[in-house]
């Protein structure tokens, strides 16, 4: 599928661009967007389960890594081990999170609920910028940074790695919604929360686990792109951002639509960087998000939903 | 009304009176920005607070003002009160066409819309060189003058920046107790209600967000003129949430709440001179917690506080 989208923009461009550097676009594109699908989803689990926008989703990514860091610089674990560790801490970060702050709220209007999620995403921010400070740092990839040649274009090994694991990821997901017990009462929650509760489904649970996955999906995320574009205390707010367009792009689904919204952002952006302009690179996500809002709300895959008050 | 009144002309009276007690020097600068950040608020609250819609890309407005004054008279020569309203003028065009698809959205959507909307607005003020001067930004911009009088110190343009201040706050007391103000707080509680009894909500919420924006225009005018120079900087995504959290902390929906939150959250970096790095941490926490415990803001809160101490108090006594 990917392939056919680069000959398509090919035919479009009329040849002019020659076709390592269109796959190039698209290779790095498409795993830049593999990050923005992963966040995106998290996203979505938790509206799907809460209706909320949790927009300190981008932070639990800029946790991810640079608790890897702190437990590769400070504590010398090696890679396999930091790695899960910096999960758990991610997501312990976020089932704190919801305790402490979404769950005690007395008033949960959206409004609220905006300020509350804004405030705790600066509020973390603000704490790793005072715990390790306001540098850059890089990760060590994951298996060398030996390039990979493919068609002309080059990609490197950890490309790959964020293009596996967001399958596999992916994959995981799907088999818990659809297969267990636990899935399937998450997505009776977000049916229904009333009914679920009425048929014995612990709807306080169920949000809780919902911050739980999404946390970590965020975490692993930005592991993994981590020793791609280096990580600091602030990179948490633009991924998160980007991540939320790939959600709105896929409908807020926390399936396929929203792996598909994050992998075309990626490409457009991508697209964009390299055959228009780099600067604004970043602007491209938000037209599209604007664009979106605006006139198909309900996603790019969705059917129109009628309003409920 | 008169109560009302008398309470602005108070307030008018000790904002007048603060300079002589400061006796110039650098706190007159921070107080001057105080008043710029009291109009930005009370802007972002006539949005946030009578009507109940959120936007986080106030900072956007703030910036277009500004770099519409700033080009209009550095690059074009227009005399500076002329290109004031002028870019006012253009920006409330701009928030009243865009806030037609915007406001349609509601709650988490418009928060992101507009986050979404001010992120792009502070790329092209990055993106357009020869126009903006980038991310060095701009410089060598005019004084505002009347006559001979040219508002060149922080004394003079403090009495200028908080006589629009002053005006801005008459304006929002105004708004307050009149028939629209009482709409758009029916809009707040409920729209499909406020629009049963008649209140076209759609346009309503559409006029406020569009005079909003030209609020914060004025603002940003008044901060180029004043600094003299603009730069990306100011206008990005972080401003937009101190903004959120000026209101939020003084009271959504008070009149002097803004100025109370925009005061605080103005001096508060000057008073933590030298944790200059903490201030970020500190507006996170003050945005969690005065959801969390005090969500009426200083203004509704301390009264309520002292309400219910003076309860216990009272229990106590009984008992």
């Amino acid at each position: 599928m990917g392939k056919g989208r680069g000959e398509s923009l090919l035919v479009e461009t009329g040849y002019s661009m020659q076709f390592s550097q269109i796959l190039q676009y698209l290779l790095s594109g498409l795993s830049i967007g593999a990050i923005y699908a992963l966040i995106g989803v998290g996203f979505s689990i938790i509206y799907n389960a809460t209706g909320i926008i949790n927009f300190a989703q981008g932070e639990f990514v800029m946790l991810g890594g640079m608790l890897t860091l702190f437990f590769l610089e400070m504590l010398k674990f090696p890679l396999w081990l930091a790695i899960p560790c910096a999960i758990a801490a991610s997501t312990a970060a976020g089932i704190l999170f919801e305790r402490l702050a979404i769950r005690p709220l007395r008033r949960p209007t959206p409004i609220n609920l905006v300020i509350l999620t804004i405030g705790g995403s600066i509020l973390i921010r603000g704490l790793a910028m005072l715990v390790w400070g306001k540098d850059t740092h890089a990760i060590p990839s994951f298996s060398g940074d030996e390039p990979i040649s493919i068609g002309g274009a080059t990609i490197l090994p950890q490309h790959l790695w964020i293009l596996g694991v967001t399958l596999l990821m992916v994959s995981v997901n799907k088999f818990y919604f659809n297969r267990t017990i636990s899935g399937k009462a998450m997505r009776a929650c977000a049916y229904n929360r009333r009914a679920a509760s009425l048929v014995g489904i612990d709807v306080r649970r169920m949000v809780m686990l919902s911050f739980a996955i999404s946390s970590a999906m965020g975490a692993v995320a930005g592991i993994i792109v981590a020793p791609l574009t280096m990580v600091a205390y602030d990179v948490g707010g633009m991924l998160g951002l980007k991540g939320f367009c790939a959600a709105i792009v896929g409908g807020m689904s926390s399936g396929i639509p929203t792996v598909m919204g994050g992998l075309i952002l990626g490409v457009l952006e991508s697209m964009g960087a390299g055959l228009i302009s780099s600067g604004y690179k970043d602007a491209i996500a938000f037209i599209v998000l604007l664009l979106l809002l605006f006139l198909r709300p309900q996603g790019l895959f969705g059917k129109p939903e009628s309003e409920r008050v | 009304m008169k109560r009302e009144l008398l309470k602005f002309l108070a307030f008018a009276l000790f904002v007048c009176l603060v300079p002589l007690a400061c006796r110039g020097g650098y706190l007159i600068n921070v107080l001057l920005f105080v008043g710029i950040n009291t109009m930005l608020a009370i802007a972002l609250n006539l949005l946030l607070g009578y009507a109940g819609q959120i936007s986080l890309g106030h900072a956007g407005f703030f910036g277009l003002g500004a770099y519409l004054s700033g080009i209009l008279t550095v690059t074009y020569g227009w005399n500076p009160w002329l290109a004031m309203p002028a870019a006012a003028a253009l920006v409330g065009c701009l928030a009243g066409l865009l806030g037609f698809p915007i406001l349609k959205l509601r709650g988490h959507y418009l928060a992101m819309a507009t986050l979404g909307m001010g992120i792009i607005i502070y790329i092209v003020f990055n993106e357009t060189i020869e126009l903006t001067g980038g991310p060095s930004g701009l410089s060598g911009i005019a004084n505002l003058s009347i006559g001979s009088l040219t508002f060149d110190s922080d004394c003079k343009n403090y009495y200028l920046v908080w006589f629009f201040a002053l005006v801005t706050v008459l304006f929002s007391l105004n708004v307050a107790n009149s028939r629209i103000g009482r709409a758009l707080k029916a809009i707040n509680d409920s729209e499909v209600a406020a629009r049963v009894v008649g209140v076209n909500a759609r346009l309503l919420k559409v006029q406020i967000f569009a005079l909003s924006a030209i609020i914060c225009s004025l603002a940003g005018s008044l901060y180029a003129h004043c600094m003299t120079f603009i730069s990306p900087a100011s206008f990005g995504f972080n401003f937009s949430v101190e903004l959120l959290t000026m209101v939020v902390i003084g009271g959504l929906g008070s009149v002097y709440g803004p100025f109370l939150g925009a005061a605080l959250l103005t001096l508060l970096p000057e008073i933590l001179r030298g944790a200059n790095d903490y201030d970020i941490v500190i507006y996170g926490a003050l945005l969690v917690l005065m959801v969390m415990f005090m969500p009426g803001g200083l203004v509704r809160g301390f009264p309520e506080l002292r309400r219910r101490l003076a309860k216990r108090k009272g229990g106590v006594e009984h008992a």
